[in-house]
């Protein structure tokens, strides 16, 4: 469904992905772990080409996203972030009603109004758990929820306008234990329909929910199979050093 | 310990200086101006619309001034509000680096050109363009509009840039992230997250175009009288004072005061909205 083929990324004169091959598998977890700075965040800002918004970044290799290449002349670039969605380290709900941000992506790509909309919206809701909290307060301010029902509402933000991957930039790091558990089982839920890469630096999170985990060091991507053999039996030393905490 | 306590009290001193001084301008204002509005009448003094301030008995109705003052302001707004705001976004939002750091000085340069020199090439260039193409005597609403529109500009843009800028990265990603355009994400996110600072960017400019003198003297032609189109000649507040205050003595220098109290009180009021929306703006 996608796949990086030889990705290479700088940001000016440092490279931040040394040629980078890795394939996702539709509607499963894939995991990306690895120390700070490895790259991690970046490989996943690719799929959705968010680096695009970074002065100076330029990118070599390639990425296949239903056989074709995004980063092709002509791949319409609108249509891949509608169907590649992201959630940010932080939630970052616009400052409008919960009713607003949900209708938001609908509303630019013209695809509800009036009733359908609403229907759109509460379907958003729902998927995330969230229209029971929230059914009856559409239209309070986004920034007035908890830091856990704001990401929520990030995530239902994208199922509103139907996409095929959900990409999450470590979704819970601002988060308390028991809003990250809630995320957790969210995303093993939402993994019946979308296909899941997410980017954490915590390994038990990884271990937890992903079928497949990506173990990064320094723009490499060392070892990439499924979460159960990466976590006991690893191939390579140094990702066996990383998960049994040697460093990192 | 010792030097510090000196230092703080010194910057006390400096700090205070400028609350006294805008202490005594106010003091001094309302105590030449506003006993002769209650002698006068408030109501005949704001809504006469003859200003005879050497007639026997003298008559100070400065209504004709307050319309033009707001005439030309309004003015000034409609041709600078546009322009500013355009501005603001294309060198927040759109434009490449190297353009805003050519273009955002120039803007900067624009504040520092001496009002007197706004006026001057309003009344060689742009007066008889109007004469010419558009009719009437050419110093006129329309004049003082263009100028003002122009002159408020600096501080539309630099305030409408900060507010823009201050619009956390995080909103415009999350809008991209969701496949928007560049301009779909300034318009439905970046400019109603900026709403606060922008209205206040407008209401500042608005306080700039009612204050300005000099420039407005020269292009708006200073007859006396309610404008009754945009190529009528009008005299504003400030241009009253200005133009007759070398001149007058007694009860005439005290309306003219008067006058300087009613612009006092605009502007406060202006000052007061632009802060209590940008602060709920922020709120927000």
């Amino acid at each position: 469904m996608l796949e990086a083929r030889n990705l290479k990324l700088w940001y000016g004169d440092f490279r931040a992905l040394n040629g980078v091959s890795m394939s996702i598998t539709p509607r499963a977890i894939t995991a990306i772990i690895g120390p700070s700075g490895c790259g991690k965040s970046t490989l996943l800002r690719c799929f959705n080409r968010m680096n695009d918004l970074v002065e100076g970044s330029r990118v070599e290799g390639e990425i296949l996203f239903e056989g074709q290449n995004i980063y092709g002349r002509r791949f319409d670039m609108t249509g891949l972030r509608k169907r590649v969605g992201m959630v940010f380290q932080r939630p970052n709900p616009f400052p409008l009603t919960v009713f607003d941000n949900v209708a938001y992506g609908p509303r630019i790509h013209g695809l509800a109004s009036g009733d359908e909309l609403r229907e759109t919206v509460k379907k958003a809701l729902q998927a995330t758990l969230l229209w029971d909290e929230l059914g009856d307060k559409l239209d309070a301010p986004a920034l007035s929820l908890s830091a856990e029902q704001q990401q929520r509402l990030c995530i239902s933000r994208l199922v509103a306008v139907a996409p095929d991957v959900l990409l999450m930039d470590e979704p819970c790091s601002a988060l308390d234990p028991m809003a990250t558990q809630n995320i957790e089982e969210l995303m093993l839920e939402l993994k019946k329909r979308y296909t899941i890469v997410i980017v954490t630096h915590n390994m038990q999170q990884a271990a937890r929910v992903s079928d497949f985990t990506g173990f990064m060091l320094l723009g490499d991507l060392v070892e990439f199979g499924e979460t159960q053999q990466v976590f006991t039996a690893p191939r390579d030393r140094r990702t066996e050093e990383y998960i049994t905490g040697r460093y990192g | 310990m010792k030097q510090d306590n000196a230092i703080r009290l010194s910057l006390l001193g400096l700090a205070m200086s400028a609350v006294t001084a805008l202490a005594v301008i106010t003091t001094f204002i309302l105590k030449e101006g506003v006993p002769v509005i209650f002698r006068y009448g408030l109501g005949a003094f704001l809504f006469g619309t003859e200003w005879k301030p050497t007639a026997e008995p003298p008559i100070f109705g400065v209504f004709a001034m307050i319309a033009g003052s707001f005439a030309v302001t309004a003015g000034a707004l409609a041709i600078g509000v546009p322009v500013g705001l355009g501005s603001a976004i294309f060198l927040s939002e759109f434009a490449p680096k190297k353009v805003a750091i050519v273009l955002k000085p120039a803007l900067e340069l624009l504040a520092g050109i001496p009002s007197v020199v706004f006026g001057f090439m309003g009344m060689l260039v742009l007066l008889p363009f109007i004469r010419v193409h558009l009719g009437g005597p050419g110093a006129s609403v329309l004049g003082g509009s263009a100028i003002l529109g122009i002159m408020i500009l600096p501080t539309v843009i630099s305030i409408s840039v900060d507010a823009l800028r201050s619009v956390p990265r995080s909103y415009r990603e999350g809008s991209f992230a969701l496949g928007a355009t560049g301009w779909q994400t300034t318009w439905r996110v970046t400019l109603p997250a900026a709403r606060g600072g922008l209205v206040a960017a407008v209401i500042l400019g608005m306080g700039r175009a009612v204050g300005e003198t000099m420039a407005v003297i020269m292009v708006t032609g200073n007859t006396v009288q309610i404008p009754h189109s945009p190529l009528s000649p009008v005299r504003t507040l400030t241009s009253n004072i200005a133009l007759e205050m070398s001149y007058a003595s007694g009860e005439h220098r005290e309306a003219l005061f008067a006058t300087g109290v009613i612009l006092f009180v605009i502007i406060m009021a202006l000052n007061t909205v632009a802060n209590t929306v940008a602060r709920l703006g922020k709120r927000a």
